[in-house]
């Protein structure tokens, strides 16, 4: 499975996680084994309701699994307490979201300046990375634009900046491009694959579009809480 | 640490909702400028109260003619003066007692140059000046050998001196007491209200004999009708209390059983009991300006409520960027904590403000105090944090995916 050279930076085996429900307890994921090693490109696929999502949000450390293991470039995740998970969301991923999740009243600059405060940094320092983070995202003209007063392309690159910001190795993208054009949707991708060719950031891709989930090398198909594909093309799609 | 930022957060969250966050602010400013205005208003009475004690004279006695019972059967004070000029000069010669005046009250009216006023007129001695604690403002008062002698001059309060002489020096000049010609030779300092709330400058006083024979034409000769007495000080007040009545059942004959022809107070006592109900009186002001605070505090913690909820998207999104728990709980509770403070900034001008205009508009005496202003400050931090806390821990305990699904 793990197809580049090196040790695997996630690598998940039996993960399983239940939600409880009214009528009983639903598995969404029943018992996931893979690896990731650093620099892939990797797109999650499946129709809604197969676990994709969750199997994300588990490997985003925004949520814990209910059974199986979990490790994060040799770390055992299941094991970390709220703080040094969100310490690791913080350093580690960067989230970028279908809808942007961008704060509205805050300027372009100061929403990618966030996860800097959250790292502690000091205020003239992260407005500094902040901007220097959206000049290469492109947007360095808009850092005080508010989100509202950008199209949905430049609202998801501000989105990418910011999941850049802190520097981290992993960038999780949940449909990034679900509320784009076709035409925003190929420029976002394009940045995504320059991203993951240039500075060797592991991408994960949730999408359902195969033309999407072309540009990644790699692409993992969820059905029922399993793991039903998993292709490598050697090719570069893009 | 990050709390710089928080504030800043903070700051920008209140001010893009202005107007909530200036309703939500307004029950703290409310409550604070009512704790300030009652307690200013409390206080300023309490200083009214002590500065007319202060004026009254300290550690002091008055003994009263007559027994306030006589057989069961309730007597006219004074109906019949028992004490006597020997009985002051007794009272004086105990060893806890600095002075003691002996009292012929009366009223009269004044005359002079065309002028004429009404007033009160005391006989006494020089002791008067020493049990009122009472200073000059100009001239002298009159000596021991003016009450021996009978001698015509007379001291004048401050009211007494502006109604009859304006702008004149009273010094040297001759007023008629009931139509008795008096020289004045001194002016009292003035003194205001005394705590029945009568005006203490509206008075003359005079030698006591002159009282008596030119004034009054009393026919019981060296009596008074009440004798004002001073204590070394408030620890003797009791030896004190004890030894005049111990003194005057001798001088007066009183067996045992039988009645006291005299009554001795304790005015210091009285005025200390006077002083202590103005005292309840502030504390229960401010206690019920209190409950106001309590209830900004709590129209604080609805809006944090609310917010939370409204703002559930936002938590979700700083929590998958990096906040910990504990920086979304420090986010709500500096926000709560803000809004109580700049409230209580805001309530402070205005409590401030309204003690001012109390004093200037109905001529209420108040105190603004800087314990009161401490207290407020610090009770609308504490309410902050108690009613911000609540919110804030809702806040930081939501689910980071529960909260990013929310709308």
């Amino acid at each position: 499975m793990n197809t580049e050279s090196g040790k695997p930076l996630i690598e998940v085996v039996d993960l399983e996680k239940d939600y409880p429900t009214g009528a009983g307890v639903f598995q969404a994921l029943r018992g996931v084994s893979l690896s990731i090693a650093a620099g892939e490109f990797v797109a999650i696929m499946g129709a809604s309701g197969s676990g994709k999502s969750t199997f994300m949000n588990l490997l985003g450390c925004l949520d814990r699994p209910t059974r199986g293991s979990y490790h994060l470039d040799g770390k055992d995740v299941s094991k970390m307490s709220s703080d040094q998970l969100a310490a690791l969301r913080n350093r580690e991923i960067g989230f970028v979201f279908q809808g942007f999740n961008l704060l509205p009243k805050l300027t372009a600059l100061d929403n990618v300046a966030l996860p800097l405060m959250y790292a502690g940094m000091g205020r003239e320092a992260r407005r500094q990375q902040a901007q220097a983070t959206l000049d290469r995202v492109g947007l360095g003209e808009r850092s005080h634009h508010t989100p509202l007063q950008l199209s949905g392309g430049q609202q998801q690159r501000v989105a990418i900046a910011r999941a850049l910001a802190t520097r981290p190795r992993i960038i999780f993208a949940d449909e990034p491009t679900g509320n784009l054009d076709s035409e925003t949707s190929r420029q976002v991708m394009g940045f995504f694959s320059q991203l993951n060719r240039e500075e060797a950031i592991t991408l994960v891709l949730v999408t359902h579009e195969a033309d999407i989930a072309d540009y990644a090398r790699r692409r993992i198909r969820f059905q029922d809480g399993r793991v039903v594909e998993d292709v490598t093309t050697e090719a570069d799609a893009t | 640490m990050i709390i710089a930022s928080l504030f800043e957060t903070a700051w920008h969250a209140l001010t893009t909702h202005r107007m909530r966050s200036f309703l939500t602010m307004l029950g703290m400013m409310i409550g604070v400028a009512a704790v300030i205005l009652m307690l200013a208003i409390g206080q300023g009475a309490q200083a009214m109260v002590r500065g007319a004690i202060e004026s009254m004279g300290s550690n002091l006695f008055i003994i009263m003619s007559g027994a306030t019972t006589s057989g069961g059967a309730r007597v006219a004070m004074g109906s019949a003066p028992t004490l006597t000029f020997a009985d002051a000069d007794a009272i004086r010669d105990l060893p806890d007692i600095v002075a003691a005046a002996p009292m012929l009250p009366g009223s009269a009216q004044l005359i002079y140059a065309g002028l004429n006023w009404s007033t009160s007129v005391f006989g006494s001695t020089p002791d008067y000046v020493i049990v009122r604690n009472w200073l000059m403002a100009s001239g002298g008062f009159f000596s021991e050998a003016d009450v021996r002698s009978g001698a015509r001059v007379a001291v004048i309060g401050q009211v007494v001196a502006r109604e009859l002489f304006g702008d004149e020096d009273p010094i040297g000049k001759i007023i008629r007491i009931r139509q008795a010609p008096f020289e004045v030779i001194g002016v009292l300092a003035a003194k205001g209200q005394s705590l029945d709330g009568r005006d203490q400058d509206d008075l003359v006083v005079v030698p006591i004999s002159s009282a008596q024979q030119k004034i009054f034409s009393s026919s019981l000769r060296n009596r008074a009708r009440f004798i004002m007495a001073q204590a070394v000080s408030e620890k003797s007040m009791d030896a004190a209390e004890s030894a005049i009545n111990e003194l005057l059942r001798n001088r007066h004959r009183i067996g045992v059983g039988q009645d006291d022809d005299f009554t001795v107070r304790n005015l210091t006592a009285i005025a200390e009991t006077a002083a202590s109900t103005t005292r309840v009186m502030s504390l229960l002001l401010g206690a019920i300006a209190a409950i106001s605070l309590v209830v900004g505090g709590i129209g604080i913690m609805n809006i944090m409520l609310v917010s939370v909820t409204e703002r559930t998207r936002e938590i979700g999104i700083r929590m998958a960027i990096g906040a910990r728990r504990r920086d979304v709980l420090w986010q709500f509770l500096i926000e709560a904590l803000t809004l109580s403070l700049i409230g209580c900034a805001i309530g402070l001008a205005l409590g401030i403000g309204g003690a001012w205009l109390v004093e200037r508009l109905a001529g209420l005496p108040v105190a603004v105090t800087p314990a009161s202003v401490l207290m407020a400050v610090g009770v609308s931090f504490l309410i902050g944090v108690f009613f911000g806390f609540y919110p804030a821990r809702r806040a930081a305990g939501l689910d980071p995916i529960d909260a990013l699904r929310s709308q």
